[in-house]
């Protein structure tokens, strides 16, 4: 692959921009966050074009922005940012993806690392049989098809009824993990059979659970209302999304859209970034669709946080309220929304795409729950299992610069079958076992493929997002027991 | 038949190449592509068949809705497939016999989740003879 030839300018402390007349058609400037030496790995590939043709949206407004994580995705580059106009803009589910709410849950424990150190195989082991994982893996969980809608509807609601969770858990998700908008008429049968069996799945690929321990503390105040109090304090963080369900949605709407784009005359330069008017019945259908997965995928984690919950009970032999395993937060990083944002002075409405990237809203703003309207929204960013996760808060300053959003995680630099390679002949597992990681995982090939050379390393891109002031550090942790799906 | 696709690689995702003399070949031979990402495909036995009609507005379209008709029938039928006939007609119309088995975890290692085909820069090249196509997946 050919390095990125275009035209980009520095245009202050860990922004770049591409400006608008780099191609015809572009509606705004691109804005990427990176430094001087990250910009350079980025350049290698082609995440940048994509930054750029991101801006031909209509009604996009502001800029298109890409987050330091940015990597080469497919129409939308993973770790874009993009916010139009609900009254004359569009929305692309390439702009939040087939995994509609991927996310991350992480949850804080009163256990110290000397006390789950060494039973941290049995306990790995234990939540590897009860969480479902891996290649085909099917749930504990028996939903009707009618229940299936309720689900989609209710979302981590559902989850609460059913028993996997508890009005404290809904208080510090995102949205209370259910998006209002939900309609699941406007949810394919096709998607409700693909996702019926897998709720309460981990999937593969990227998704993981992770025992971390902390490690760092930046914000002590901030980190004391988390919960999160000392050094050696062990947390767990869960990453999955919306599974079978979430696909058949995207790929559904991607087909409806690709008629939209002819009905309503719209040119793009990428057939993944089909997308049609908000205010239009194809817009309002995939948002009411999106909506259905993104709910899936809230209860899909609180359900996988229940069965972590029994797995702690289980191998620790302590009561629950004596482990203490309590939800910090629960944060989607692939997603649209609707939300009120200052646009050249108006609060307007817009549509806000989030690919790879995550919501980093301030201290005050309403929609940060009550526990932490004085520090600002907590950000999960997990990194590879090899290095550690960071834990932010939303700022001022990516309200006003990036539509309040910040990164997601570390962010590809290296394709998959080039880790493989790079990885082959290596035991993956044993090299983290020697790094004091036990690593469960039900296929070779993924482990492989995650290993961390694949990754930049996730506090080089935490640093970026730090010094430009979209979200500031509170904590950072590492892994001591991973799954991979 | 030999082998006419080859894996690439992509950052995030992974790619096919899907080489064929017309479209039916070409089409055949990416639905091979794609469970080579799944599996072994010299592994799967044609046991079951399966008949798949689709139509779409041009030959990409198709392609796409192909590979995505196939991930949904093996997700929730839990179904392989490695030999195709397929014939697809001027008017953008796919009719395909799909043979193969169900996945039984003794003899089948499963590779990886693919979660769906793209269109991303979705591009069917050539004329009588040869045709390619590439294809980036969503893993």
């Amino acid at each position: 692959m050919s390095q990125w030839q275009g035209k980009i300018n520095k245009i202050g402390e860990c922004r770049w921009e591409i400006p608008q007349d780099y191609k015809s058609g572009m509606k705004v400037p691109g804005l990427v966050y990176a430094d001087d030496k990250m910009l350079n790995v980025i350049r290698e590939e082609q995440s940048l074009e994509q930054v750029a043709n991101v801006a031909f949206l209509p009604g996009i407004v502001g800029c298109s922005m890409a987050m330091p994580d940015i990597h080469w995705g497919y129409g939308f580059p993973i770790g874009g940012v993009a916010a139009t106009k609900v009254r004359d803009g569009v929305v692309s589910p390439g702009g939040v993806g087939y995994d509609i709410n991927c996310g991350v849950r992480l949850l804080r424990t009163d256990l110290d690392e000397k006390e789950v150190k060494p039973k941290i195989e049995e306990l790995i082991n234990h939540l590897f049989r009860n969480v479902p994982s891996g290649l085909g893996s099917e749930g504990k969980i028996k939903v009707s098809e009618k229940e299936i809608d309720e689900v989609l509807r209710l979302g981590a609601e559902w989850a609460v009824k059913r028993g996997y969770g508890s009005e404290q858990d809904l208080e510090v998700t995102e949205e209370r993990g259910c998006m209002k908008m939900a309609n699941p008429d406007k949810v394919s049968a096709r998607a409700k059979k693909r996702g019926a069996p897998q709720l309460g799945t981990l999937g593969s690929g990227n998704h993981f659970l992770e025992v971390q321990v902390v490690r760092e503390i930046y914000d002590t105040g901030a980190a004391r209302l988390m919960g999160i109090t000392h050094m050696g304090q062990v947390l767990l963080l869960i990453h999955t999304g919306s599974r079978g369900l979430g696909h058949q949605v995207c790929d559904d709407y991607l087909r409806v859209m690709g008629e939209a784009v002819r009905k309503y005359g719209i040119a793009l330069p990428d057939r993944q970034l089909a997308c049609a008017p908000i205010e239009s019945d194809e817009g309002r259908d995939y948002l009411a669709a999106m909506a259905c997965a993104a709910n899936y995928a809230w209860a899909n984690r609180l359900c996988i946080a229940h069965w972590a919950r029994e797995s702690f009970v289980r191998v620790l032999g302590k009561k629950i309220e004596d482990i203490g395993l309590e939800q910090v937060y629960d944060v989607a990083h692939n997603i649209a929304k609707i939300e009120d944002h200052m646009v050249e002075g108006k609060r307007q409405k817009l549509c806000i795409h989030r690919k790879g990237a995550t919501r980093a809203f301030p201290a005050g703003q309403s929609d940060v729950p009550e526990k932490y309207k004085s520090i600002g929204q907590p950000v999960l960013i997990p990194g590879d299992m090899g290095r550690c996760s960071y834990i932010a808060l939303g700022t001022d300053r990516a309200m006003q610069e990036t539509f309040g959003s910040t990164c997601h995680g570390a962010g590809r630099v290296q394709s998959r079958g080039a880790a493989r390679r790079g990885s082959r002949g290596v035991d993956v597992a044993a090299e983290l076992a020697a790094k004091g990681i036990y690593v469960k995982a039900d296929s070779m090939e993924s482990l492989a493929e995650e290993a961390s050379c694949a990754y930049k390393d996730v506090t080089d891109v935490v640093e970026v997002t730090h010094k430009a002031g979209i979200s500031k550090k509170v904590a950072m942790a590492t892994p001591i027991g991973v799954i991979k799906g | 038949m030999e082998n006419k696709f080859e894996v690439i690689d992509h950052t995030a995702d992974i790619g096919i190449v899907a080489y064929g003399g017309n479209l039916n070949e070409l089409f055949a031979n990416a639905a091979r592509g794609l469970f080579s990402l799944i599996t072994d495909i010299d592994k799967i036995a044609s046991k079951v068949s399966k008949k798949i009609e689709l139509d779409d507005r041009d030959p990409e379209s198709l392609l796409v809705a192909w590979l995505n008709d196939l991930l949904y029938t093996y997700e929730v039928g839990s179904t392989i497939f490695g030999d195709f006939d397929v014939t697809v007609s001027e008017d953008n119309r796919l009719s395909a016999n799909c043979y193969g088995e169900k996945v039984d975890p003794q003899r089948h290692h499963l590779r990886r989740e693919i979660k769906a085909a793209t269109y991303h820069n979705i591009h069917i090249a050539g004329a009588s003879g040869l045709y390619s196509a590439r294809v980036i997946f969503d893993i």
